[in-house]
């Protein structure tokens, strides 16, 4: 009753929807043309003096510091007939090579600007500027006069390449310290001590959730989400994948892995065939356990959820990077009774893999689950070196938060540049 | 597949095609058959209520279906909702109003079909304000898909204002520079120079011969960002390489989805700078921004459906803990 | 060497990554530039890889019948429509006067990508408005106190991100009403949680970063 019900409301739904079904034609437009605008020469002695500009004073010129050359940067003040209402309309960049010229044209700023950044010039190549203060008027994009006022020649300058991006330093002490106690713990690990690492929920279930697959007789699906291999997401799901793949082969369940890119494809055929491999079951994988289905998310998501009702698996990860499509696979997941462990670096997904899945990796513990499962010391002993980084971290935000409220400055030192 | 799903769909179908070809004009209701309806879809609420509470519980079907009439019916609706200007939204409004004509926007809509009827609607008004207030607009895309999406804004902005058709010229006034592969390391390369990404625009034309791509090397040459986005590559890699790495002030647009993972942007940060200007959260932004702008159209009708949904999942999470308690007195 | 070589690639890789930040004295400032310019490269080329495969897949479905054979039919037709028309059109456009593009309004390519492709991923997305309430009806549930927390935060927001929320509250001064509440819970409390989350995200990404380019984490190339 409850579904003819159901049927007749979808009917009228889609009835409804046909009154607002926008039809969309297809619209042959023309190629737009690159317009050029046409300058008109206005000789200068038609143009009454008041309506020239005051020239911008005081043109500095000097290296971008922290780059790899090639930029000046030009500072001026501003022409005093700048302001509201003023006579200047832009400014316009000239710069030659020799004090005396020829100048040329290399960009434009708008009123109010006391800048500009000449990012075509030549390491060691000396170069002279000069600003000029333009009024004019336009009509259809065609001027009807300019006046103009140059400044001073400013120069010359030449831009240099740095070795060290000082602008980046504290990064630089940042890394260096968190490296460093990533590399330490290592190390201790490898030197035989032991860490206590906290449990994770999602991580444990893992073995729980291969075994419940083989026991019902139904397959495992391993999403591992629809970024590349660029992405550390990826290459942290697909780590993972390793190790549940070995579980799964070691207790005779078939694993599918739909992907979403041709090159994770690949990497993760690679990674559950050795799997297998290890498990002394290499016969038992077949090379369609690791497909590819589309580049397109939405596609992607439809497949997914198509594979998850006919297929009917009983464990299900959801493993890497998602955007949008991630309450779908999961919705789904959970309308066809699987288990679902998922974990993801994508703040704005977490929620729903909370609220539909059974388990779910947050954030961190995502990077960290590779880690875990393969119960390898010196993969644990980064664990830790990570928290002593957090740590310092914490510390250092919170002795920057009671600085800064007692008005000491600290914010420079952790700007990112 | 089933016989009887199949049977289902070629119904279904058949109907669609039936109404589709001897269908009336559509259907508005009046003020008083709104009302009817509203009051309708209340005690219809009140009857799943009655029966969570009488221990019989709802499945997601019947939920669907809520769903499913609480966004159509508003269309069919002939009143609307004030809408109230959020301060990211203002801000961004703000930021374009200081812009004086002539100045540079780099748009770069980042998003396909799949979210245009969220982004659609708030990239019309951008593109339509930024025609009218004498905007040059510089058009790329990190998804395939956007510059088709920017070409629609485009001649959206030209049907509503048809006087701008004449008086917009391409490669003047704006430019579509097309999609380029790569993601983030695009933008990343156009720190250094455009024409290194965009050797020639959408239609072929050489870098060099647009004359708005005259003296725009790169990011300092441009004098607001715009993005439009739906995921990844979008707003937190433009605001992570073009904003923070060569400060380029930026605005963006996302969908509702995407949204909370841009506002720890908008904080200011040292030298009292944002790494992000503002935002166009979702249907509700695109509105805000509608309304701000005076192009009062899609994203505030949607609104209206979205008003209605929310609500119909707020009625449902009520309804959902009621059948919670109930179990749970039930097991006691 | 099957194993030392990738490693190899990979610590190199990964160190010009970091040399690159930091120094920008040329060549280093132009490592990112060629490894990006590198991986879009071999990303296209390897779509191909995986369009092959799925045709593959579909042809041994249809042809030994086994389980959803008919959608393996599917694929195959429309991957070669699609595949037809962006050939036919970019030919014909070649060879027209003015020339034009496949993909140009007016095209069939075109025509497919409105009609077809469009509506079919406009439809999925819009199948996330169900979902949600589905998900919400399940999952917010007032179990616990983080739980109940979740459950009111989810009620201002939805109400205060649209203008019923305001209409509801109307009667209080403006800095009171529901939409101020949602921008609080967005602004500082959602931003904190995402701050919090980000940071531990990034500490993560490092850490497997560098365990990658050391070369300890080796799964991914396939066993330890």
């Amino acid at each position: 009753m409850a579904d003819r019900f159901t049927a007749v409301y979808i009917c009228l739904l889609f009835a409804l929807l046909l009154f607002f079904s926008p039809s969309t034609p297809v619209i042959a437009q023309d190629k737009p043309d690159a317009d050029t605008v046409k300058l008109s020469s206005i000789p200068p002695d038609t143009i009454l003096p008041e309506y020239y500009p005051l020239s911008p004073s005081n043109i500095r010129v000097s290296d971008v510091p922290n780059d790899a050359g090639g930029s000046l940067i030009i500072e001026w003040d501003l022409s005093p007939d700048d302001h509201e209402g003023g006579k200047v309309k832009e400014y316009i960049v000239l710069r030659s090579k020799a004090a005396k010229g020829p100048f040329e044209e290399v960009g434009n700023a708008t009123q109010g600007a006391t800048s500009f950044r000449d990012n075509r010039t030549q390491r060691g190549v000396k170069f002279f500027y000069k600003v000029t203060a333009l009024n004019y008027e336009k009509t259809d994009g065609e001027f009807l006069w300019k006046a103009s006022s140059e400044s001073d020649v400013a120069g010359p300058a030449v831009s240099t390449a740095q070795w060290f991006n000082f602008d980046r330093l504290n990064i630089f002490i940042g890394i260096i310290i968190l490296c460093g106690a990533i590399i330490y713990f290592i190390v201790a690990a490898q030197k035989g001590k032991s860490f206590y690492i906290r449990k994770i929920a999602g991580i444990e279930e893992v073995e729980n959730a291969v075994g419940r697959a083989t026991e019902m007789g139904r397959p495992i699906y391993y999403v591992p989400g629809i970024s590349d291999m660029d992405d550390v997401q990826t290459l942290a799901s697909v780590t993972i994948l390793g190790r549940v793949a070995a579980i799964a082969a070691e207790n005779d369940t078939r694993i599918d892995v739909p992907v979403s890119r041709s090159m994770v494809m690949v990497t993760a055929r690679e990674v559950v065939k050795e799997a297998y491999s290890k498990a002394g079951r290499p016969d038992a994988f077949q090379e369609d356990q690791v497909r590819y289905l589309t580049d397109d998310q939405f596609g992607y998501a439809a497949a997914i959820d198509g594979l998850f009702v006919r297929e009917k698996p009983a464990t299900i990860f959801l493993i890497g990077a998602f955007f949008a499509e991630s309450l779908i696979m999961a919705e789904t997941g959970n309308s066809i009774g699987a288990i679902q462990i998922s974990g993801t670096a994508m703040p704005a997904q977490l929620p729903f893999f909370i609220a539909a899945c059974d388990f779910t990796l947050i954030g961190e513990e995502l990077f960290a689950a590779s880690a875990y499962l393969s119960h390898e010391p010196k993969l644990l002993g980064s664990l830790k070196g990570q928290d002593l980084g957090k740590a310092v971290f914490l510390i250092a935000i919170l002795i920057g938060v009671i600085l800064e409220s007692f008005g000491i400055p600290v914010h420079e030192l952790f700007a990112v540049k | 597949m089933k016989v009887k799903e199949l049977l289902a769909a070629v119904i279904i179908v058949l109907f669609f095609l039936l109404c589709y070809f001897f269908s009336p004009k559509p259907v508005q209701f009046s003020p008083t058959v709104s009302v009817v309806v509203i009051i309708l879809l209340s005690l219809a609420f009140v009857y799943v209520f009655i029966r969570t509470f009488q221990g019989k519980f709802i499945g997601r079907r019947t939920v669907f279906v809520f769903v499913g009439v609480s966004l159509l019916l508003p269309f069919f609706m002939q009143f609307s909702l004030p809408v109230l200007i959020s301060p990211e939204v203002r801000s961004v409004y703000d930021a374009l109003e200081e812009l004086p004509p002539g100045s540079k926007v780099l748009a770069s809509f980042d998003y396909d079909p799949a979210s245009a009827p969220e982004l659609q609607p708030m990239a019309d008004a951008f593109m339509k304000y930024a025609f009218e207030h004498g905007l040059k607009v510089i058009i790329m895309g990190l998804w395939p898909q956007g510059p088709q999406q920017a070409d629609q804004s485009v001649q959206a902005a030209f049907a509503e204002n048809p006087g701008l058709r004449d008086s917009i010229k391409y490669g003047r006034d704006y430019v579509n520079l097309g999609f380029q592969a790569g993601n983030e390391f695009v933008i990343l390369r156009m720190g250094e120079s455009f024409k290194a990404m965009f050797p020639t625009d959408l239609y072929n034309t050489p870098y060099d011969s647009i004359p708005l791509l005259k003296n725009v090397s790169n990011f300092s040459n441009v004098d607001f960002g715009m993005n439009f986005s739906a995921g990844k590559p979008g707003t937190v890699e433009w605001v992570q390489i073009a904003s923070d790495r060569y400060k380029l002030p930026m605005g963006a647009g996302n969908t509702a989805v995407q949204a909370p993972m841009a506002y720890p942007y908008m904080k200011k940060g040292e030298s009292g700078r944002k790494q992000l200007i503002g935002l166009l959260g979702g249907m509700a932004g695109g509105a805000e921004f509608e309304k701000l702008t005076k192009k009062q159209a899609k994203a505030t009708t949607y609104l209206l459906s979205q008003s209605f949904a929310h609500m119909v999942v707020i009625m449902f999470i009520i309804i959902g803990n009621v059948a919670f308690f109930r179990e749970k007195k039930e097991k006691e | 060497m099957k194993r030392e070589l990738p490693l190899t690639i990979a610590f190199i890789a990964g160190i010009a990554f970091i040399i690159a930040y930091f120094i920008p004295h040329p060549p280093f400032n132009r490592f990112e530039n060629w490894f990006s310019d590198w991986f879009a490269i071999i990303a296209a080329f390897a779509i191909w890889l995986g369009a092959l495969n799925l045709m593959k897949i579909s042809f041994i479905k249809i042809i030994r019948k086994k389980s959803d054979w008919l959608h393996a039919i599917l694929i195959i037709i429309s991957f070669v429509i699609i595949l037809f028309f962006g050939f036919y059109e970019g030919y014909r456009g070649l060879h027209a006067d003015p020339p034009f593009s496949f993909r140009d309004p007016g095209t069939s390519f075109d025509w497919i990508y409105v009609n077809v492709y469009t509506p079919l991923s406009a439809t999925m997305f819009a199948l996330l408005a169900f979902f949600v309430a589905s998900a919400s009806y399940r999952a917010f549930r007032a179990r616990n106190l983080e739980a109940t927390l979740l459950l009111l935060a989810a009620f201002f927001v939805m109400l205060g991100r649209v203008p019923v929320g305001d209409i509801i509250t109307g009667w209080l001064p403006m800095e009171y009403q529901m939409s101020q509440w949602a921008s609080w819970i967005m602004n500082v409390l959602n931003t904190a949680g995402q701050r919090a989350i980000m940071i531990g995200i990034a500490l993560g990404l490092v850490s497997t970063s560098l365990r990658i380019i050391l070369g300890l984490e080796r799964a991914y190339m396939g066993g330890d």
